[in-house]
């Protein structure tokens, strides 16, 4: 696994070393920033909390983890570097891991940026900061989500349009199954167990679930077990393409 | 070594690569040609353990490439066709990366980075993003990578396309100067090429071998093999003559002065052509007999099988 670690380091260097990252970053930022106080009434709401920050922070990522993803091996198939990197000896997997820890831990770092928001209530009041810890936990967790699927969706093509696309409606999707929106279209016709079904899919289920400060074994396992099939069928997209 | 078995590739209906043998002993520099497409990038890919084949069997050293990809993928170095490298990075540390990789630490690492580097000369750029380099250089920096762990076996795809005269002449010392143990198999559709670095050739054309033999074998297959070409100082009326001796087949005229005499079957002319031009007391400029071209020989197998 010495391998992932080598990879690992040389994409999150990578990020630093192109504009992307600090773009994203300011991005991520404003919009953050723009949502919690416009949108989520984050001063008029007068409670001590983030609950104005994680209710808009799927949607976020629902838009910006799709540009973050889509290059991860679109371009490496668009450049043809992915023939250097699969002639290199390792194994696939060890190259699709550690390009997804580097996005994960690159996104702990944009979350970790907006940390000013939790002093300012622990300024402005006495927040719960447990649940807030939790908030953070689960944001990063149903980060992994989205870059595991973008990731897959990376893999599958070699135009990074498209990867962008089809992430961000499969990522869009997800979080909203748990919205009446889509619920009402299931509830005219579908027996209650697709219902519960379709919204047990949601990402924002699971997230709110843990954002309430409550970490719940179900939720961490969602998430979890949808970083590991994104991740393990990115291996294989990865692996099919080399033996074509 | 490297064993090649009735290698087979398909994509889809197309077969790219349709049943190729052959083998590479250790201290040979082959010369893989063929025409565009005719499936020596296919070839090389499944040499590499990139490609997986349709069919046959690769071998590298005794390791089974479809087996055991790793094992093998790690004595070998490989320059990919167009040299893809990560732009955005420096060429010192691209080198560290794969060098890492590739399993090399702290002051070996180091040790075979200043050895390459100066083997393939890019101390200067060493800082620079790879981006901002021109095609020779990107070229050598993807020379570098494939010689940074100082591999038994070079698989080098199209190692000088695009490069100027003198970056070509840099690239092929540098192979002539590579330890007389390795094996290195080049694919190019330079013949020049062919003959200034390889101890054997391989041609394909539609995903098949047509020639397998050393340079200098194969320009005897050449129709210019023992042509004599003949230059005289001013024109004479040499043609009827040329052409009545026996030894003498086609009489080419290049220009008013030149010729180019080919040899009957079986026959050396270069005596009588001599004694004619003695008895005639014509002024040769230049005599030399041709040892055959290449290109030649590649355009009528290629063509051939096509």
């Amino acid at each position: 696994m010495n391998g992932v670690g080598i990879v690992f380091k040389r994409e999150l260097l990578s990020y630093v070393s192109t504009s992307l990252a600090y773009l994203f970053t300011v991005i991520f930022l404003v919009l953050s920033g723009i949502f919690t106080f416009y949108l989520g009434h984050f001063f008029e709401r007068g409670q001590a909390d983030l609950e104005a920050f994680f209710n808009y922070i799927p949607w976020l990522f629902v838009v910006l983890v799709p540009a973050l993803t889509m290059r991860l091996w679109a371009e490496e198939r668009s450049t043809g570097t992915i023939e250097l990197l699969l002639t290199l000896p390792v194994p696939p997997f060890v190259w699709v891991l550690g390009k997804f820890m580097a996005a994960w831990v690159y996104l702990a770092g944009a979350l970790a940026l907006t940390t000013p928001f939790w002093f300012t209530v622990n300024y402005l009041g006495d927040p719960d900061n447990g649940a807030i810890l939790a908030g953070y936990i689960g944001s990063w967790f149903m980060a992994g989500g989205f870059l595991a699927l973008g990731s897959m969706f990376s893999a599958a093509t070699k135009n990074q349009v498209i990867a962008f696309i089809l992430t961000l409606v499969v990522c869009f999707l997800l979080v909203a199954s748990g919205f009446p929106m889509v619920q009402d279209f299931f509830s005219a016709w579908a027996p209650n167990g697709v219902l519960d079904l379709v919204a047990d899919l949601s990402f924002f289920r699971h997230f709110e679930a843990i954002s309430r400060g409550v970490i719940d074994l179900r939720d961490v396992l969602y998430f979890g077990s949808i970083i590991v099939l994104g991740v393990w069928a990115t291996a294989h997209l990865v692996k099919r393409t080399a033996s074509n | 070594m490297i064993k090649i078995q009735n290698l087979e590739k398909k994509y889809g209906d197309i077969q790219a690569v349709s049943g190729i043998s052959f083998d590479v002993a250790p201290g040979e520099v082959l010369g893989f040609l063929g025409p565009n497409g005719a499936g020596k990038t296919t070839t090389m890919r499944m040499i590499t353990g990139y490609v997986q084949p349709s069919g046959g069997s690769v071998s590298v050293m005794g390791i089974d490439v479809a087996q055991a990809p790793q094992q093998a993928q790690k004595i070998m170095g490989y320059l990919p066709e167009g040299a893809p490298l990560y732009g955005e990075m420096t060429v010192a540390a691209f080198l560290g990366f794969v060098g890492r990789v590739r399993g090399l630490r702290g002051a070996q690492l180091k040790q075979r980075m200043e050895q390459v580097v100066a083997q393939v000369s890019l101390q200067h750029v060493m800082q620079q993003p790879i981006e901002t380099l021109s095609k020779g250089f990107k070229r050598r920096v993807g020379l570098a990578q494939a010689l940074i762990h100082d591999p038994q076996v070079l698989i080098l795809d199209e190692p000088t396309d695009g490069l100027d005269p003198n970056q070509k002449h840099e690239v092929r010392k540098l192979i002539q100067n590579l330890s007389k143990d390795k094996i290195v198999v080049i694919s190019t559709h330079i013949l020049e090429e062919v003959d200034a670095l390889c101890s054997r050739v391989v041609i394909i054309s539609k995903g098949r071998i047509v020639a397998n033999s050393t340079p200098t074998e194969l320009a005897t297959q050449s129709r210019f093999h023992k042509a004599i070409f003949l230059r005289f100082s001013q024109a004479y009326e040499a043609l009827p003559s040329l052409e009545a001796l026996p030894e003498v087949g086609d009489v080419e005229q290049v220009d008013d002065a030149s010729y180019l005499l080919f040899a009957a079957p079986d026959k050396a002319p270069l005596h009588a052509v001599n004694q004619l031009i003695h008895s005639r007391n014509w002024d040769v400029e230049e005599l030399h007999i041709e040892r055959g071209r290449l290109d030649d020989v590649f355009r009528r197998l290629t063509m051939e099988a096509a």
